[in-house]
C-alpha cells in the first residue's frame, strides 16, 4: 500500500516534466501556429495575433503564464496573477480553433474516442486471448499454425489499409454495416474492428507466449499429478500467470486506444480527439498539443499504476516492498 | 555436447523451417528490390497513357493513376522501405544499446536518472515527438545543406525519417539491454576481468556486449517491421517519402485513396499490400525463430 502511495506521489512531478518537455519541444520546432492562414496576414495582424496569445513574450514568461504562475500589473495598475493557467485547470485557447478552449475541444471529442477505444479494447481482448490460449494449448497442430499466422497477419496490416478494405468488403459489397459516421451501435462495428484487430494480434502473441511458458512450469506438473482435471489445470493454474504479459501490455495499449486513432477516426469520420493529436502538432497549435500530451501522459501513467496493482493481486509471487 | 551456445542456437535456427523460409524470402525481396527498378523496361517515375490498366503481360502489377508501371514502383518502394527500416533500426540500436549498457553498468543514481528519462519519453506520444523532430531537423539541415550542397536537399527528407524513426524506437531496446547488463555485471567473469585490471570500456565491449548480442539481434528483427510500419503511417500523413518517389507506405496510401464503390482498383492495394505484408511477416517469423533459438532455456 505504501508503495502505491509513493508511486502516486511520484506521478505529479513526472507529469510536470512531460508537459514541460512538450511545451518547449513544440515551441522549438520551426514554423508558427499562424503560418497556415488562408491569406498571408499583414505584419500588423500577425503582431496583433501574437500579442493576443502572448506569443510575443519570452519563452520563460510564456511558460509561467501557461503554468498560471505569472504575475503582472493589470489595467488598474495593481499587481496580480495573470488569469488562467494549468494550476487552475485552464489550458488556454486553441490557436487554430480560436473561439474554443483546449479543454472544450477535448471534452467534445473525448466521449467518441473513449467509447471507440473501450470497444476496440474489448474486441482486442476477445480476439487475442482465445486465439493465444488455444494456440498455446494445441502447440504444433494445424490450429496453432493458422491461429498464429492470423495473429501475425493482423499485426502486419496498417490501419489505413485495413479500414478501406473493411469498408469495401463489409460495407459496400456485403452491405452488412454502415460505412461511416458515429452514433448508432451498428456504425461502431467496422471502426472497432479496424482499430482493435492490430492490438488483438499483439495480445494473441503475448498470450500464446505466456501460456507456453506457464504450461512448462513445475506447478502445472504438480497440479496434473494431484489429479486436477485438464480444464481446471488450464484455467485455474496456467491461465492467471499466463495472462500477466497481456495485463502489463494492456496499460499502454489502453492509453493508446483511449486517446483515439488518427487513421480510424479519419477514415470513418468519427468526431474524436485522435485527429487533433496529429493535426495540432502539424499546425503548431501549441496549446492544443500540450493539452493532448497532458491527457495522454496522465492516462498512461495512471493505467500503468493500475496494471502494477493488478499484478500484485493476480500473481501471489509479486511483492512490493 | 561441446558446441558453444551460439553454435547450438545456430543449429536450432537452421531446423526452424518457417524462419529459414522467411530468411530465403527476405533475401529474394532484397535482390528484387535492388534489381527490378534497374532492369525493368518501365520507369518508376514517369507516367504513360495507360491509366489504371489491370495486371497483365505488359504490366505485371497493373498501372496507377498516372499510368506508371506498378511492378517497378512496388519494388522501388520496397527498396526505400527496407532502407528506412534498416537504417532506422540501426539508429535505434546504437542509441538503445549504448544507453542501456551505460545505465545498467554504472547503476546507482545515474541508472535511476537514465531510466526515468526513458519513462518520460515513453509517456510522450511518439507521433508528436516524431513530427516535431522531423520538422525541426528539416529546418536546420535544409538551411545547412542549402549552403553546402544544394543538390542534396531532396535526399534530406529521407535522412530525417531515418534519424527520427530511430530516435523514437530505442526506448524498449534500452530497457532490455539495461536489464541484461544489470544481471551480467555481477557475474564472476566480469569480476575476474576487473581483478585482472581491465578498464570499464574493455569490460563493456569485450565481455558484456557479446553476451547481450543475442537478445539485441532478436529485438532488432522485430524493430525493423515496426519502423517500416511507422514509416508507412507517416507517408500516409504526407510526412514521409515525397512523390514522385515512393515507399510501400505511400503506394498503399495512394491505393487506399482510390477506393470507391464504382470501380474496384484492387491491384493498387493488393500488390503493394501483399509485398509489404509478406516482408513484415517474414521479418517477424525470422525474429521469432531467432528468439526461440537464442532462448537460454532451450538448451
Amino acid at each position: 500500500m505504501r508503495y502505491f502511495l509513493r508511486r502516486l506521489a511520484f506521478l505529479v512531478p513526472l507529469v510536470w516534466v512531460i508537459v514541460t518537455l512538450a511545451f518547449f519541444l513544440v515551441r522549438v520546432a520551426p514554423g508558427g501556429p499562424f503560418d497556415r492562414e488562408r491569406k498571408p496576414a499583414s505584419p500588423a495582424v500577425e503582431r496583433a495575433l501574437a500579442e493576443k496569445y502572448h506569443l510575443d513574450e519570452s519563452l520563460g514568461s510564456q511558460y509561467l503564464r501557461f503554468l498560471g504562475l505569472k504575475w503582472e500589473t493589470g489595467a488598474d495598475g495593481r499587481w496580480h496573477r495573470a488569469p488562467g493557467g494549468l494550476l487552475v485547470g485552464d489550458l488556454g485557447l486553441s490557436l487554430k480553433y480560436r473561439n474554443h478552449t483546449v479543454t472544450d475541444i477535448i471534452r467534445q471529442g473525448l466521449p467518441a474516442s473513449l467509447t471507440l477505444g473501450l470497444l476496440a479494447f474489448g474486441f482486442a481482448m476477445g480476439f487475442g486471448i482465445p486465439i493465444g490460449f488455444s494456440t498455446a494449448v494445441r502447440r504444433g497442430s494445424w490450429g496453432d499454425w493458422i491461429g498464429s499466422l492470423l495473429a501475425l497477419v493482423v499485426i502486419c496490416v496498417p490501419g489505413f489499409v485495413l479500414g478501406p478494405v473493411l469498408i469495401l468488403v463489409f460495407g459496400l459489397q456485403l452491405g452488412w454495416f454502415p460505412v461511416g459516421l458515429w452514433g448508432a451501435p451498428l456504425q461502431a462495428v467496422l471502426p472497432m474492428a479496424a482499430l482493435g484487430l492490430f492490438f488483438g494480434g499483439r495480445v494473441a502473441r503475448l498470450m500464446r507466449e505466456g501460456m507456453t511458458q506457464s504450461l512448462q512450469s513445475e506447478y502445472i506438473r504438480t497440479a496434473r499429478a494431484k489429479g486436477a482435471s485438464e480444464l481446471r489445470v488450464l484455467l485455474r493454474h496456467a491461465f492467471p500467470t499466463a495472462v500477466m504479459p497481456v495485463v502489463s501490455y494492456s496499460g499502454p495499449m489502453l492509453a493508446d486506444l483511449l486517446t483515439g486513432s488518427f487513421v480510424v477516426e479519419n477514415i470513418f469520420q468519427i468526431p474524436g480527439i485522435g485527429v487533433f493529436m496529429v493535426n495540432s502538432s502539424l499546425s503548431r497549435d501549441y496549446t492544443m498539443v500540450v493539452g493532448l500530451v497532458l491527457l495522454y501522459a496522465i492516462l498512461l501513467l495512471v493505467l500503468n499504476l493500475l496494471v502494477d496493482l493488478a499484478y500484485g493481486l493476480l500473481d501471489p509471487r509479486v511483492r512490493y516492498e | 555436447m561441446t558446441a558453444s551456445p551460439n553454435q547450438r542456437a545456430w543449429k536450432r535456427l537452421c531446423k526452424n523451417r518457417p524462419a529459414m523460409v522467411s530468411a530465403l524470402f527476405l533475401a529474394l525481396i532484397v535482390v528484387a528490390a535492388c534489381l527490378v527498378p534497374v532492369v525493368s523496361p518501365h520507369d518508376a517515375m514517369h507516367g504513360s497513357d495507360a491509366q489504371f490498366s489491370p495486371p497483365g503481360w505488359q504490366h505485371w502489377f497493373g498501372t496507377d493513376v498516372h499510368g506508371r508501371d506498378l511492378f517497378t514502383r512496388v519494388f522501388a518502394g520496397t527498396r526505400v522501405s527496407l532502407l528506412v527500416g534498416a537504417v532506422g533500426a540501426a539508429v535505434s540500436l546504437v542509441i538503445g544499446v549504448c544507453w542501456g549498457m551505460v545505465a545498467g553498468y554504472v547503476g546507482g543514481r545515474l541508472d535511476g536518472l537514465m531510466m526515468r528519462i526513458v519513462d518520460v519519453l515513453y509517456a510522450l506520444p511518439s507521433i508528436v515527438f516524431v513530427i516535431v523532430l522531423i520538422t525541426t531537423l528539416e529546418g536546420l539541415v535544409k538551411r545547412w545543406l542549402g549552403t553546402v550542397a544544394p543538390g542534396f536537399v531532396p535526399m534530406a527528407r529521407m535522412l530525417f525519417l531515418f534519424v527520427g524513426l530511430g530516435a523514437v524506437s530505442w526506448l524498449t531496446m534500452a530497457r532490455i539491454v539495461r536489464g541484461q547488463v544489470l544481471a551480467l555485471r555481477s557475474r564472476p567473469f566480469v569480476l575476474a576481468s576487473q581483478s585482472l585490471g581491465a578498464g570499464h570500456v574493455r569490460i563493456l565491449f569485450r565481455h558484456i556486449l557479446p553476451n547481450v548480442v543475442g537478445i539485441v539481434i532478436v529485438y532488432l528483427t522485430l524493430t525493423v517491421p515496426a519502423i517500416i510500419l511507422y514509416e508507412s503511417f507517416l507517408s500516409y500523413l504526407g510526412l514521409g517519402i515525397q512523390p514522385p518517389a515512393a515507399s510501400l507506405g505511400t503506394l498503399l496510401a495512394e491505393g487506399a485513396s482510390q477506393i470507391n464503390p464504382i470501380r474496384v482498383l484492387w491491384w493498387l492495394i493488393a500488390c503493394p499490400g501483399l509485398v509489404l505484408g509478406l516482408t513484415l511477416l517474414a521479418l517477424n517469423f525470422l525474429g521469432d525463430g531467432l528468439r526461440d533459438a537464442f532462448d537460454p532455456r532451450a538448451d
